[in-house]
Order: C-alpha cells, then sequence, then structure tokens
C-alpha cells in the first residue's frame, strides 16, 4: 500500500513537472534594473538552434574587368552591367542558395540559357530585384547587414518557414461552431488561443496595431479610442509571432509596464517597426503580383501566393543567421536593379 | 496502531445514516436514500445524500445542463465533430462572443448568436442556483452568508459577462465560453486597457485574493494544530472556549501580538473572500468606461516610479514622417 502511495506520488510529481522546460536559464538583463527588462536563454535551446543559422562561406570575389553580362548573354534585365565572371559567381551563389540539387536546370532551359519559359526564372528575376530593394532602401531593418537569397531559403526552393491564407475547415459555414479565426493550437499564434492569422491584416493589409490610449480616462464622441480587446488579441498575436520568430521576450522591444510608450522602449522596437512594413511591402508589391507566374501546386490551399513573416527571414534568431554581413560579399545585390 | 485524525483519517467512526432535520411544510421531499462511501470518509463525511434539490434546483440544472451542451457542441462543431479532436484541442476551444460590428445588437446565431443565448442560460442557472442557496439557509434556519458570498461572485461574473459589455456598447467586450481563451481575453483586456495592474481596484483585489489565502492557511493550521484538543469542534468553542482555543488564541498572542477569537476568524475569512471580487468587479466596470490607460492613470496619480531612459532616447517613427 505504502508503494503505491509513494508511486502515485512519483507520478504526480513528474506529470505536474512535463510541461516545463528543464534548466538552466539564463538572464541577460537589458535595462534598467527592477524594471524586467532581461531575455531568458536555454543554453540547450541555443546549440540545437546555432548550426541551423550558419552563413555559408562566400566565394572569392570575381573579377570586374572583361564585358558586361548583359552585352555577352540574351535577355538580362537583372545584373546586367556585372563583369562575366561577376555574374557567373552570382549565378553560382544562388544555385547553392536555392537550388543546390537541381542546379542550373531548376530555374533555365539548359538548351537556351535565355529562355524564360521556366516559371522559376521569372519568379528568381523578380526576387533578385526585391533582394536589392531591401538592402537599397529597407537599411532602418536590414542595416549594413543587409540580405541576399540564403537569408530566407537557406538551400530550399521556397524558403521553409512561409505563410498563406489558412484553409476553410469542412464545416466552417455551418450554423453551430464558429471559430472567430482563433481557439485552435496553431505554430503561428505561439500555440495559444489568440487569433491564428495576424499576416492578413497586419503584413499584408495595413490595420492598425496600436490598441492603447494615449490619455488616462476615456474619450468621448471623436476622441474615444474604438480599439476593441479582440482586437487587442490580433495586435497580441502579431506580437507573439515576432517573439517566436526572433526567439525573444516581449522585453527585447518593449519595457512590458507600458507597451505603448517608445522612450521606454529599446532601439529594436524601431526595427522592428520598419520590418512590418518592409514585410507588407514585400507581400504586397513582390510576392502578390506573381500570383499567376506560379503554377497551382506552389500557391497556398485558398489559391494566393506563398508570403513573408517575420519568421521567413528570422527562423529563430534575433538577427538572421545571427547578423552574419553575407551581402557585403554580393555587392551586386545591394545596388538597384535597372526595372 | 490505527489512529484518528480530522484529515484523511485512516479509521472511521461510522454512525446511523441520519435523514437530516425535518423540513419545514412546502418543501419538497428529500430524493434517495442515504448511502456511506469509504473513500469520501477519509476526507470528509462518509455519507452520501439525501438530496433536495425542488424546483429552483431543477430549474437551475436544466439550464445549466442546455448552456453546457450548446458550449460542447459549438466546440464540437468548430473541430468538424471529430470527437478526438475536441478532447486534444479542448483547453482551446471556445464559444466566442459576436465580432464588435454588431455592437449590443443580436447577431446571427454563427456569429456569436449562440454566444448571447448560452450567456442568458447560464445567468438564469446562476441566478436560479443563488436562490436557492438562499432559499435552502432559510428553510434550515441558518444565516444567508454562503448566498451573499456566491451573490459577490455573481457580481463579478455579470461586470465581465453582462454590465461592462453594456455600458461599452458591445457584446464583444464579453468573456468568451472557453478555457484558454478566456485566459488570453484576461491578457488582452490589460494590453488593451494599458496595464491592469496599474489599476488600484485590481490590486485590491489581490490583496484579498491572498489575505484570503493566507487567512485560509492560518486558520486551518491552527484548528489542526489544535486538534487533539478538539479545536475542530469550533463551533461549540465559539460559545464555550476550551483549552483548544484557549492554546489557539495564546499562541497567536505570542508570535503575533493579536489573536481572532473563534468566532471572528470567520468573519476575517468571510469579508476578505467577499471582497476579492466585490472590488475587482468595480475596477473591471471602470475599464474603458470611464479609465482608458491604466498605467496613464497612475502617472497621472503619481503612483509610477520614473526609471532613467536609454540614451539615445527612442522615439516612434511614425511621428517622424520618415516614408520608407
Amino acid at each position: 500500500m505504502k508503494m503505491i502511495y509513494k508511486l502515485a506520488l512519483c507520478l504526480g510529481v513528474a506529470a505536474m513537472l512535463s510541461g516545463c522546460e528543464r534548466p538552466p536559464i539564463e538572464t541577460v538583463q537589458t535595462g534598467y534594473r527592477g524594471t524586467g527588462m532581461e531575455q531568458i536563454y536555454n543554453p540547450r535551446t541555443l546549440v540545437k538552434q546555432a548550426p541551423l543559422n550558419q552563413a555559408p562561406i562566400a566565394a572569392e570575389a570575381a573579377s570586374p574587368d572583361g564585358p558586361k553580362a548583359n552585352q555577352v548573354y540574351q535577355n538580362v534585365k537583372v545584373l546586367g552591367d556585372l563583369s562575366v565572371g561577376q555574374f557567373n559567381r552570382q549565378m553560382a551563389a544562388i544555385t547553392q542558395w536555392v537550388a543546390p540539387d537541381q542546379g542550373c536546370a531548376y530555374c533555365h532551359n539548359v538548351q537556351n540559357f535565355a529562355d524564360d519559359g521556366k516559371y522559376t526564372k521569372v519568379v528568381a528575376r523578380r526576387m533578385i530585384q526585391m533582394t536589392q530593394k531591401v538592402n537599397q532602401d529597407w537599411k532602418p531593418h536590414v542595416a549594413e547587414t543587409g540580405v541576399t537569397c540564403y537569408t530566407c531559403h537557406r538551400g530550399n526552393n521556397i524558403p521553409t518557414q512561409v505563410w498563406a491564407a489558412p484553409k476553410d475547415r469542412k464545416y466552417a459555414n455551418s450554423l453551430l461552431g464558429d471559430l472567430a479565426g482563433q481557439n485552435m493550437a496553431t505554430k503561428e499564434a505561439g500555440l495559444t488561443s489568440l487569433p491564428s492569422d495576424p499576416f492578413t491584416p497586419y503584413l499584408m493589409g495595413a490595420q492598425p496595431i496600436r490598441v492603447n490610449s494615449t490619455t488616462a480616462m476615456t474619450g468621448v464622441g471623436a476622441n474615444a479610442n474604438r480599439a476593441s480587446t479582440k482586437q487587442a488579441e490580433h495586435t497580441y498575436s502579431l506580437m507573439v509571432h515576432m517573439s517566436e520568430s526572433l526567439g525573444v521576450n516581449c522585453s527585447y522591444c518593449h519595457n512590458t509596464r507600458n507597451f505603448q510608450s517608445w522612450e521606454e522602449s529599446r532601439p529594436q522596437r524601431v526595427t522592428a517597426w520598419y520590418g512590418i512594413r518592409m514585410a507588407r511591402e514585400i507581400n504586397n508589391d513582390y510576392m502578390t503580383p506573381l500570383t499567376s507566374t506560379f503554377p497551382p501546386h506552389r500557391l497556398g490551399p485558398k489559391g494566393d501566393v506563398l508570403k513573408v513573416n517575420c519568421t521567413t527571414c528570422h527562423q529563430g534568431a534575433f538577427k538572421p543567421l545571427y547578423g552574419a554581413a553575407m551581402a557585403k560579399d554580393y555587392p551586386e545585390l545591394q545596388v538597384s536593379a535597372e526595372q | 496502531m490505527a489512529e484518528y485524525q480530522n484529515l484523511f483519517t485512516s479509521v472511521q467512526p461510522v454512525g446511523p445514516l441520519h435523514h437530516g432535520i425535518d423540513l419545514p411544510r412546502g418543501d419538497d421531499k428529500r430524493t434517495g436514500e442515504p448511502f456511506l462511501v469509504h473513500l469520501l470518509g477519509r476526507i470528509g463525511n462518509a455519507q452520501i445524500g439525501p438530496v433536495y434539490l425542488g424546483s429552483l434546483g431543477v430549474a437551475s440544472l436544466i439550464f445549466g445542463i442546455a448552456a453546457f451542451n450548446i458550449i460542447g457542441f459549438n466546440m464540437l462543431a468548430s473541430v468538424d465533430w471529430n470527437p478526438i479532436q475536441l478532447i486534444r484541442q479542448l483547453f482551446w476551444l471556445a464559444l466566442e462572443p459576436p465580432p464588435p460590428a454588431y455592437g449590443l445588437n443580436f447577431p446571427p446565431l454563427e456569429q456569436g448568436g449562440w454566444w448571447l443565448i448560452v450567456g442568458f442560460m447560464l445567468t438564469t442557472s446562476i441566478l436560479l442556483w443563488w436562490v436557492r442557496t438562499y432559499r435552502r439557509a432559510r428553510q434550515l434556519g441558518l444565516g444567508t452568508h454562503v448566498a451573499w458570498a456566491f451573490a459577490a461572485a455573481i457580481w463579478l461574473y455579470l461586470v465581465c459577462g453582462f454590465f461592462r459589455p453594456i455600458m461599452m456598447g458591445s457584446w464583444s467586450e464579453a468573456v468568451p465560453f472557453g478555457i484558454f481563451p478566456h485566459l488570453d481575453w484576461v491578457s488582452a483586456i490589460s494590453l488593451r486597457y494599458g496595464n491592469l495592474f496599474y489599476n488600484p481596484f485590481h490590486a485590491l483585489s489581490i490583496v484579498f485574493l491572498y489575505g484570503s489565502v493566507l487567512l485560509f492557511a492560518m486558520h486551518g493550521a491552527t484548528i489542526l494544530a489544535v486538534g487533539r484538543y478538539g479545536g475542530e469542534r469550533e463551533i461549540e468553542q465559539i460559545v464555550d472556549r476550551g483549552t483548544a482555543s484557549e492554546r489557539a488564541g495564546l499562541f497567536w498572542r505570542w508570535t503575533m501580538g493579536f489573536n481572532a477569537s473563534m468566532e471572528s476568524i470567520h468573519r476575517w475569512a468571510w469579508w476578505f473572500a467577499v471582497l476579492c471580487p466585490l472590488v475587482g468587479g468595480v475596477g473591471i466596470l471602470l475599464t474603458g468606461t470611464v479609465v482608458d490607460n491604466w498605467y496613464l492613470w497612475s502617472v497621472k496619480h503619481h503612483v509610477v516610479p520614473a526609471y532613467p531612459l536609454g540614451s539615445p532616447v527612442v522615439v516612434d517613427p511614425a511621428i517622424l514622417g520618415v516614408k520608407p
């Protein structure tokens, strides 16, 4: 009888602890003492994550001398100003970053490299323009670190972390069981029951993210803040997504006693602010117009194109590839494209 | 050797089953023959029944079961009628109040209409049960303390799901029926209204919550400690202090300088428990109706400590007119 009690006690304790993360937990202070501004890390998680976020070694720079690529090759609409050597180095790098298994044939008709017949080539050209645009005009987010194809692709044809409008449930339009876009255990909402698609309203649309009032008391009429608690849940969901994408706590950007205050925030919040707008521009100006270019099997369950969010580049790291400055080895991805 | 204790007891003194005192005229009969359950006798009274349900109890159960079932079937429908997914995702599922666009209008059934119906049924059920607790106490010749304590909890329930949504002009402000979803609502309302920890009524509510816990622990420990002197017969010791009561009081005068009496400790506990939802409800009722940002309210009333800002001070990029 005594043994049974002990066994039951052990099982009970095990069950209660099963949801916990095994220590050690390391805390890094990031703000003034007493404000609770700190980052929590588990070294075991970082050890697992580190090899997944390493940048590949860059090939040796090619000589800028010699004839230009657009003089030698046909139908070169981007990167044409490069020397043939630089151009081929860039093409080889893209192959390594995006289609290491399929090689040149993933995008090119190997009988005629100038042919635009493969959709992948058309997409790749647009993606090069997008990369240049990001490096050129989104420095408030990517700074001098910049991005390359590898920042998102990591050796995959399609970046592993992308989103599309979620599929409807089988009985989505019945009289019972409306989920109101939330209350499901989804990775997107960080396994909370918050709204599972914060991307459509904020990273496609430009719905207001801010819900707090700037005055203590409730305003009347035009001064009233009409943001609802449900709207706050959507904002919360977007923030959970950002936190999960970067592997950081709320206090990486915010002073959590007063989420809205910019003065009490860390400068990282400004970087993130630009990041939201950058993702929005990429989705609206680069991805969505490509919808008809992609074959149906490359689209989401509702026929919309696959789109980016914070995870697409960050993949759990506070800076993609821990801030490895890959782009400096590929200056051709930093200049504005001939449109 | 087996020993009689007053909690987790290993021996059970079993007397004859009793049906309870006679009921006043006009009451229904109690139903069911009483019986003993040994395991329950280890943590309380071994006797189960007889049960008094009465018309109020039956009506309350009908409304309550209807509400429970509507919530359950909505949850089941939301996982495409898959019972395994219902169990797997039970903690995530919910019956949501209507979207904000409907205000206080009656929305379509699948857009929160069910939520309103369930809210009505559950509230009816709870209120009927409240009347029942009041009536049963009266019929037994007791005071109505339990009913009023229950009313304090009902106050908070009605503030969250009825009074505040009406004052805000939108059912969408109310709480969803679901495990995690109602917790997310709690977080979201705090985030929306500038951090509920700066709401002084929230702070008071926490004081009474933790205070209740502390008093409960102190009282429970005291009575258990004097159990060997018959301290568990508290009611008798209220009118006739025995050695248990004397020692319990002496202990606290020694350790704390003050002791409650056998009666007053229960008044302390009752008020702490009742004030927890009462003041909490006031805090929620003011949120969004009077105060829109509790952090800024606290700044206004000089209760927020100022910390040095980082350098350079971060500026909202939206006001810089930066067009990226």
